[in-house]
């Protein structure tokens, strides 16, 4: 009863509530996706002003002037600007990009789609997650206009040097506990979400893998978030109570003791971040991992490779992501033997990843892939991620990761895990949903003009990191290694970086472009253009408020492709007929009357 | 027409057996364990790297914490009490017991007060050292969380009530839930005043 007035009520809804202070998780989906988006290309944006410094250091930049004398007084980054830089494009790319758009766009929007569910199971709850994740963006931004300008002592905020920093790192600490507010309230939103609103059917064991990627994910920033956000409050108490949580006794600081009590231990700092930050990571890469399975499935039209173990490996990272954060901090002098079990850990972690990576090649063997954009975005993860992974065994290992800490090295690796690997993926989610979120397909040309552009220059940026890692240079250098003689040989490869940085920025225009335009003048489709078998291709492209026309039921496994015996090559979860998991159906009587 | 409204608000889902709020407020509350957590393995670190640390009564008076001790686990009784009183339909044994579980909030949060502006007067702040730091963040933290529920637990015996007209199953759970938050403040502090005081 209640909530048919709801509904008759929606429909007179003005603007603001319908599409502003919406509690339908679409809209949110939605919210959370530009919002996020802008925050990628604002944080990229910083990125290639910082690569000009790079490439070209002391120089100045045509226009840079525009920036203001304390930021680049006749074109010329200050070392102080290119430290902000540096810290908030790690800062945003992370906590305001690819986090709040795997999470808070593609998991608004698809998930409850998936599980056949009418909305999230606290809507308004979803609502203040979305504003509270804005309220932080903005206290972000602000911060590059405070005296001093925004934070500038790395994403990772170390102290003592992030203690004493100037009053951007206030408003930093202030924005990630906004963020980790918005991410807890998401967290307890999915996770309950998926225990209690899925359709009738839909088994644990029947859950497209996207949904198990977003429900691992859901516990990892519900559980790891606030010890960061329990790390900020200690931080901000440093900068604004005058404690010394994190700073030791008889600190100096430009050749002054600091009047500060002391006692307090720096590493603290660093066990707190990182038991939030490595999960982190883990946060950034599955929600990604979801959409290639979904994607793969779709496009090689078979079941996926090995379902079981990789749910059982999801589960696996989920557990095991809270037990290698030290492997962060082998050069803080923790003995050999903490060194040696989160070494081992790490390790451990890897097998999981390794299963879900080689299970997702294996669905593509003998497949008669469909070479679509998002297949192609997905195709590319692949190895991508495979190499950001593989680069990542050398700084697991404490030995090796003495001489590469905090070299390029590390750069390279995880910007092959989150940049070819998670964005492509992320990518992929948005040329695959996007009919149906607006009825209409994104255009495939502009598509492959964009992923191939982007494929070429994103390794043209990564791959040179790696050589210039293991020659030494170290990541933080404002002159990017010109004064130091053991970079002179690599110091080249400054430039291909830059203008492949420059050439990806170019590279997205047609995916910009395609994004928009698609929206008006994409070709319209029916509600499954893909032929897909999971529930969000069942209800109508834009799905109405509620979703479904009726609640969906679910009869069988999430990626019937190519069932022998049926007429089309795909057996959607919601079509009634017996489930060949559980109940074997012999397979030629199955087949006799698909031939008459 | 379109499915519109959220299943299990109110009833539990059958094969999970509980409803949405109680899955919602378990993951809340686990969160909380993880925030103070951090906090508790903050304070173990930084005791453990210290040279020396101060006993609790050396500049904490345990006769108030030791009161302010027995006043939140009342309350926790209360609190029961309460929602035992919904679930006998007695509204008016319910606005006693909630009356008295706001009242030991804030009778809490009054000698909490009290302890607070006696360090300050005589010149003890959370920058003197670092057994003070993490007290007052550790306590002032835990405050601001039995403030929160002290708020919630008035909204739920004022303008909250009103739905107790309309659906009573979903105010008791209201209710029951807004308990869970409070014995959680509740345990928090059973940890909080031994390390802080009596260690």
């Amino acid at each position: 009863m209640e909530s048919l007035g709801h509904s008759s009520h929606s429909d007179s809804q003005s603007f603001l509530w319908k599409y502003v202070f919406s509690t339908d998780h679409k809209v949110i989906g939605i919210q959370y996706t530009i919002t996020s988006l802008l925050f990628l290309l604002f944080g990229f944006t910083l990125m290639m002003l910082l690569r000009w410094q790079l490439a070209y250091p002391g120089s100045p930049l045509p226009l840079g002037w525009l920036l203001g004398e304390g930021r680049m007084p006749g074109g010329v980054m200050l070392p102080e600007f290119y430290n902000e830089l540096g810290a908030m494009h790690g800062t945003i790319m992370v906590f305001l990009g690819i986090v709040p758009l795997s999470v808070g766009g593609f998991g608004n929007y698809v998930l409850p789609l998936q599980i056949g569910a009418p909305d999230m199971a606290f809507p308004r709850l979803n609502m203040a997650s979305y504003w509270v994740y804005f309220l932080g963006g903005v206290v972000m931004l602000v911060s590059f206009f405070l005296p001093g300008g925004a934070a500038n002592s790395g994403w990772t905020s170390y102290p003592p040097l992030a203690d004493i920093a100037t009053t951007g790192q206030t408003a930093w600490l202030i924005g990630i506990i906004l963020l980790a507010t918005s991410s807890l309230f998401g967290a307890i939103n999915f996770i309950t979400t998926i225990i209690q609103l899925r359709a009738p059917g839909l088994s644990f064991m029947r859950l497209p893998f996207f949904v198990w990627a977003q429900f691992v994910t859901a516990f990892l920033l519900l559980l790891a978030f606030p010890p960061l956000e329990a790390a900020a409050f200690l931080q901000i108490m440093d900068r604004v109570a005058g404690t010394s949580f994190f700073l030791p006794t008889g600190l100096v600081v430009s050749g002054q003791v600091v009047d500060v009590a002391g006692g307090g231990s720096p590493v603290l700092w660093q066990h707190l971040f990182w038991f939030l930050a490595h999960p982190e990571v883990y946060v950034l890469i599955l929600p990604a991992l979801g959409i290639t399975a979904e994607i793969i499935a779709n496009n090689t039209r078979k079941p996926l490779w090995g379902y079981r173990a990789l749910v059982y490996s999801a589960l696996f990272i989920g557990f095991m992501s809270f037990v290698v954060w030290a492997h962060h901090m082998f050069l803080t002098g923790m003995g050999t033997a903490i060194a040696a079990f989160f070494q081992a850990t790490t390790m451990i972690i890897s097998i999981p990843s390794v299963v879900i990576l080689t299970a997702l090649f294996l669905s593509l063997w003998g497949a008669s892939i469909r070479f679509t954009t998002p297949m192609l975005f997905c195709l590319a993860f692949l190895p991508m991620f495979g190499i950001g992974g593989l680069t990542g065994l050398p700084l697991g290992l404490a030995t090796t990761d003495i001489y590469l800490h905090d070299t390029y090295y590390v750069i390279g690796h995880f910007h092959y895990i989150v940049a070819p690997g998670t964005i492509f993926a992320l990518f992929a989610g948005i040329y695959y949903w996007f009919p149906k979120v607006t009825g209409r397909m994104m255009n495939e040309r502009l598509g492959k003009i964009h992923f191939w552009t982007s494929l070429v220059f994103m390794n043209g940026v990564f791959f040179p990191m790696l050589i210039q890692g293991m020659a030494g240079v170290s990541r933080r250098l404002y002159d990017g290694g010109t004064s130091y003689l053991h970079a002179q040989d690599v110091l080249y490869l400054n430039v291909v970086m830059s203008i492949s940085a420059w050439g990806l920025g170019l590279a997205q225009i047609p995916f910009i472009y395609n994004f928009f335009a698609s929206i008006k003048k994409g070709v319209a489709v029916d509600r499954n253009p893909w032929r897909a078998t999971t529930l969000e291709w069942l209800a109508p492209s834009p799905p109405p408020h509620g979703n479904f026309e009726a609640l969906p039921t679910v009869y069988r496994a999430p990626y019937e492709y190519s069932v022998p015996g049926m007429e089309a090559d795909f057996l959607p979860q919601h079509k009634p007929g017996p489930d060949r998991a559980t109940e074997p159906v012999p397979k030629p009587t199955q087949e006799q009357p698909a031939e008459t | 027409m379109s499915v519109e409204s959220i299943p299990y608000t109110v009833e539990p889902r059958p094969d999970t057996g509980v409803n949405n709020v109680k899955v919602g407020i378990w993951l809340f509350l686990s969160s909380e364990v993880m925030l103070f957590g951090a906090l508790f393995a903050s304070y173990i670190l930084l005791r453990h790297g210290a040279p020396t640390w101060p006993h609790g009564s050396e500049y904490l008076n345990i006769p108030l914490a030791t009161v302010n001790t027995f006043v939140l686990i009342a309350s926790s009784v209360t609190m029961v009490m309460a929602w035992a009183s919904l679930m006998k339909r007695d509204t008016r044994q319910y606005r006693i017991y909630m009356g008295l579980t706001i009242l030991a909030g804030l009778i809490f949060l009054g000698i909490k007060y009290v302890e607070y502006s006696e360090k300050f007067h005589h010149g003890l702040a959370p920058r003197t050292n670092t057994f003070l730091a993490i007290y007052f963040t550790m306590t002032g933290l835990h405050a601001l969380h039995v403030f929160g529920g002290t708020v919630v637990n008035t909204y739920l015996l004022g303008p909250g009530m009103k739905l107790w007209e309309r659906n009573q199953a979903q105010f008791t759970n209201r209710v029951e839930n807004a308990g869970l938050f409070w014995h959680l403040v509740d345990l928090i502090w059973i940890f909080l005043f031994p390390i802080l005081y009596l260690l």
